[in-house]
């Protein structure tokens, strides 16, 4: 944007159960790559520029988030570390903030009860509310799928980005669960079309293959993005992508 | 000088990550709601994240806001992020109707309109010349800031769909719009040196 000299941001993203790193593929086979700890210094060393943490069974197993791996993440960290997962309330929010998190996610309780939204964006600011849109391709459009994919509700992701964005979100971390963990590209036709409706920042997810990707996704709107699957798998470094990307002209913090 | 740090509790912080941060930089940081400590501890943090109004009303509630007030008056060492720099201010138009701390001659405004808002990101400091502030990339987090103050302060700009306030300081008072405790090596060298610099 004009005038803007943020750089752009390269966001991991653990998905973590039960005190461990795993990921899947479009939300399903999910295997294990690690330890959260390890692959947050290991990120963290590579010049990564924030980290996304995000306890994908808190939800479905109607517990908390497990703070002692946000404890654990924070010690590893420089960079600012967003939490989410099975964040339902107030005091969800700041026992996270207090065990390590900057900012907190928030994906299906944001659907079922939207004013929460505005509830710890008045207490902790926008900048601290980032709503994670899980989206589907489904009948010409995007649905929004929340409970870790599961569950259909009665929102397209363009629709409900630009309610949350009404509401106090500070930041959409939008996912496609079409492209998750399949390394075939972003779903550059959602990311244009949320990022186009909303004027707050949009981090585009899901199908990171290679630092190609990354332009494509930055040239339909996004402001950051996040992949998983191939940096844990050491396809590339964060390092190697962002000198790509600075390479390719963009403003990257090296 | 010792490495003890009391952090003030304001109710709304990422008290981990000030904490984690201040640790790198050799600290020994304890966080405190007791007005008493901040008024006589050898340094004292205001941390970040919360919103203007949230953050006060916790402030005034334990009557931390007088302790900071004749603190910051006294030139004692303070360190102030984000949200905390903007306490100092006299207002904010994030929450109409509150007053800040009242410190620093300026009020808080939105960031001028043109870019992102929310600003989530890194931004380059343009800091020259001496001073605890070097160049380099910051970590923000902020939709507001303040829009000047008194010439008594050193004030380091960045840009965002124009420039505003990134920083201010005075002695072993430093106050950061950006988060230094998020802004990996570069951010941990400067939390030294204002440690240093108390």
């Amino acid at each position: 944007m004009d005038g803007c000299v943020l750089t752009r941001r390269i966001i991991p993203c653990l998905d973590t159960s039960n005190g461990r790193v795993i990921k899947g593929r479009q939300f399903r086979n999910l295997r294990d790559v690690g330890h959260p700890a390890d692959l947050a210094q290991r990120y963290d060393a590579e010049g990564a520029d924030e980290l996304v943490l995000l306890d994908i069974t808190a939800t479905r197993d109607e517990r908390g988030h497990a703070a002692d791996t946000v404890r654990m993440v924070r010690d590893q960290l420089t960079i600012p570390l967003t939490v989410g997962g099975g964040v339902r309330t107030v005091a969800d929010a700041e026992l996270l903030l207090d065990s390590g998190a900057d900012k907190v996610a928030i994906n299906s309780a944001a659907v079922v009860t939207p004013d929460l939204v505005a509830i710890l964006a008045n207490r902790f600011g926008r900048q601290c509310v980032v709503v994670a849109i899980d989206a589907l391709r489904t009948e010409g459009t995007w649905a929004v799928r929340t409970r870790a994919g599961s569950s259909a509700v009665p929102w397209t992701a363009t629709a409900w980005a630009v309610k949350a964005a009404d509401l106090g979100a500070g930041e959409i971390l939008l996912t496609s669960i079409d492209r998750d963990g399949t390394r075939d590209g972003f779903d550059i036709e959602l990311l244009a079309a949320v990022s186009k409706a909303v004027s707050i920042p949009v981090i585009a997810s899901g199908g990171a293959r290679s630092a190609v990707d990354f332009v494509a996704a930055f040239d339909a709107g996004a402001d950051a993005v996040l992949a998983a699957s191939m940096f844990h798998d050491r396809d590339t470094t964060v390092g190697e992508v962002k000198r790509y990307l600075a390479g390719c002209g963009m403003e990257m913090r090296l | 000088m010792n490495d003890r740090v009391v952090i003030v509790s304001t109710g709304t912080a990422n008290v981990a990550s000030m904490i984690a941060g201040l640790r790198r930089a050799g600290a020994s940081p304890e966080r405190t709601a007791d007005p008493d400590r901040v008024a006589v501890a050898d340094r004292v943090v205001v941390p970040g994240v919360g919103t203007f109004a949230a953050a006060m009303q916790h402030l005034r509630a334990s009557g931390m806001d007088d302790a900071l007030r004749e603190r910051v008056r006294a030139g004692r060492p303070v360190l102030a992020v984000c949200l905390g720099l903007q306490l100092l201010g006299k207002t904010s138009e994030e929450s109409p109707g509150e007053r800040g701390l009242g410190i620093v001659d300026g009020c808080v405004i939105r960031l001028p309109p043109g870019a992102r808002v929310p600003q989530l990101g890194w931004n380059e400091v343009a800091a020259d010349g001496p001073g605890l502030v070097r160049r380099g990339h910051a970590y923000f987090a902020n939709s507001f800031c303040l829009d000047r103050c008194d010439a008594s302060w050193r004030v380091v700009y960045a840009d965002h769909g124009g420039p505003f306030i990134a920083a201010l300081e005075r002695d072993a008072q430093l106050a950061c719009q950006f988060h230094p405790e998020l802004s990996g090596a570069w951010g941990v060298q400067l939390l030294s040196r204002w440690m240093a610099a108390c």
